[in-house]
């Protein structure tokens, strides 16, 4: 049986929700595949910091929430700090290179990807579309699930007069990731 | 009897919804045409969507001063002739048990869901726990049996809740619809069928003339038919101890003969009612109840300790699972007569021990039980039961 956990952070407006969804929604409606997904409830949900857990998995999800993540996406500072550590050896950490700076030691053979997604957003139009850029550079990099079917989850997640933008926005997202995994690309702030 | 769900109310389709969307969503396939509310964590979700989708349905949400109100308005949709029902969670649950007392008393199908979190009192508002078990069974005064589901996940929050009302209808009592708020707010696919193949138990509407028409007169299955307010029946509707015909009767001998009958109508329907997922059990060492999110990381534990290969005597291991779907009617019956063959229960629950003591009791000694209990917050790390089935077994 192969499980996938996974862990989107960020800051609330950010659409960090909106990722998992899609994410989860791209595996278990248009692949064959099970997923759940929760969130972090509470005060923390409202502006401070936003996450999500996705798991992934060939069979039906048992345990609900994610312990050790095998893919950690964050796209700002505090979330970085507080849940880079959990990161399995063997996993693989994307950031938002503009908002976060990888400045601790992560597990050595843990990958690290970045996209500056809020700056490609921005050149897109609009800022919000952010988390679709991400949604497009995460499937490129993980090769977790078909472009098609997250492709699909985007155009059934978000409204119909942002169909377009949102899908260019994960084309975006999808053609850097390429690119990073061409090795043409390299401006992870680390320090 | 059953009918078609109306198709108004069914979102045919395949979804990626969380636990309390579903639930609204089976309430709507189900028929419920009226909700009453005052919503609150971890619940609220599921009136949320109520009120936004029931315009176009074609019915009624009311958003009303307290949980008081709230569990009553329903009350009066019901004898209205509309499917109703109230969504709470722990404190509000507490405040309405003097309705449900009364949906009991006056026997007015209709639903209470209670999407559990941390309690006592304001508890843990946004984290699950399973502590109203024993509440939803006992907690207003008085002797009567009830019906409570336990679903273990959104596309369950789906299905049983049409269960529920359905089950509310044919039995005539407030169904307790038991979530908590780790499967209330989890996402998961939930497939809606189109509205021809799901079920639905109408109303047992009263067949006779006004004039010979009795209201709490029972059918064979102990329960009375009823009339619709405005069809031209006359009806009277009380909590006090009443006759047939639905009148104050206060005497030893219509209060045995209600009481009994109140009890009874779900004790002798109990092989209808009661359904619960039964895995592995022939040949078990150990069997595993549990029931709501806890079923699951159960079944985890599971997983976990025959990957191990764990043995007993020179052979493997074996256990079972027995998961509550109805935790109320208990399955006396069948854990008992699980406990004459096996070695020991292990009963994980988000709470200090509540369904524990029912298996404890309904073994009758033949087995041990241990109590996997847990204060609430989060669920159990399958690790702890795991450890749990191996002291069964020993």
């Amino acid at each position: 049986m192969s499980v996938t956990e996974i862990r989107f952070a960020g800051f609330g407006g950010q659409g960090v929700i909106m990722m998992a969804t899609v994410i989860g929604k791209a595996a278990c409606i248009f692949e064959n595949g099970y997923s759940t997904m929760t969130q972090a409830f509470g005060p923390e949900a409202r502006g401070g910091a936003a996450s999500a857990q996705v798991v992934l998995s060939d069979q039906p999800v048992l345990y609900p929430y994610v312990t050790e993540p095998n893919i950690l996406v964050v796209m700002a500072q505090e979330a970085y700090t507080k849940f880079s550590p959990e990161v399995r050896s063997d996993g693989i950490l994307i950031v938002e290179t503009d908002l976060v700076r990888v400045t601790t030691a992560v597990k050595p053979g843990v990958r690290v990807y970045g996209v500056p997604a809020t700056r490609l957003a921005e050149q897109l139009g609009k800022k919000m579309v952010l988390n679709i850029v991400m949604t497009g550079f995460f499937t490129a990099v993980t090769g977790l699930l078909a472009a098609e079917s997250v492709r699909n989850a985007v155009l059934d997640s978000v409204p119909a007069h942002s169909k377009d933008l949102n899908l260019r926005a994960f084309e975006a997202g999808f053609a850097y990731g390429q690119k990073v995994l061409e090795g043409s690309v390299t401006d992870l702030a680390t320090v | 009897m059953t009918v078609h769900a109306d198709p108004k109310g069914v979102l045919t389709g395949t979804h990626f919804i969380d636990g309390d969307h579903a639930c609204c969503e089976g309430a709507l396939a189900a028929g419920a045409r009226f909700a009453s509310g005052y919503p609150i964590t971890p619940s609220t979700e599921v009136v949320e969507r109520f009120a936004a989708r029931i315009p176009s349905v074609g019915g009624v949400f009311i958003q009303m001063e307290d949980e008081l109100a709230a569990s009553i308005a329903l009350q009066g949709a019901v004898w209205g002739g509309a499917k109703a029902f109230t969504v709470t969670s722990g404190p509000g649950f507490s405040l309405m048990m003097e309705h449900i007392g009364y949906a009991l008393m006056t026997e007015t199908p209709c639903v209470f869901v209670d999407v559990q979190r941390g309690g006592p009192s304001t508890g843990l508002p946004t984290m699950p726990a399973q502590g109203d078990m024993m509440q939803c069974r006992w907690g207003s005064h008085g002797d009567y049996e009830v019906i409570a589901l336990a679903p273990n996940s959104p596309q369950e929050c789906f299905d049983l809740t049409i269960r529920a009302f359905n089950l509310a209808e044919k039995y005539r009592l407030p169904v307790m619809f038991m979530m908590d708020e780790c499967v209330g707010h989890m996402t998961e696919k939930v497939v809606i069928p189109p509205a021809d193949q799901i079920e639905i138990t109408p109303r047992r509407l009263t067949k006779q003339a006004p004039d010979e028409f009795l209201g709490y007169k029972a059918d064979e299955d102990l329960v009375p038919d009823i009339a619709k307010a405005g069809d031209g029946y006359r009806f009277h509707v009380t909590g006090l101890t009443h006759n047939e015909k639905g009148y104050p009767s206060m005497t030893v001998k219509t209060q045995d003969k209600l009481i009994h009958r109140l009890q009874d109508k779900i004790l002798q329907n109990a092989d209808d009612i009661s359904i619960n997922e039964e895995v592995d059990l022939d040949a078990a060492d150990v069997v595993v109840v549990a029931y709501g999110i806890t079923s699951r990381v159960a079944m985890k534990a599971i997983q976990m300790v025959r990957d191990s290969g764990q043995k007993l005597g020179n052979r493997k291991l074996r256990i079972g699972m027995f998961r509550l779907i109805t935790p109320w009617p208990f399955p006396d019956k069948k854990i008992r007569a699980l406990a004459g063959r096996i070695r020991g229960f292990v009963v994980p629950e988000l709470n200090l021990g509540q369904m524990s003591r029912e298996v404890e009791r309904a073994s009758g000694g033949l087995a041990k039980t241990i109590a996997v209990t847990h204060a609430g917050g989060t669920v159990h790390s399958p690790e702890e039961i795991a450890e749990a089935i191996l002291e069964a077994a020993r």
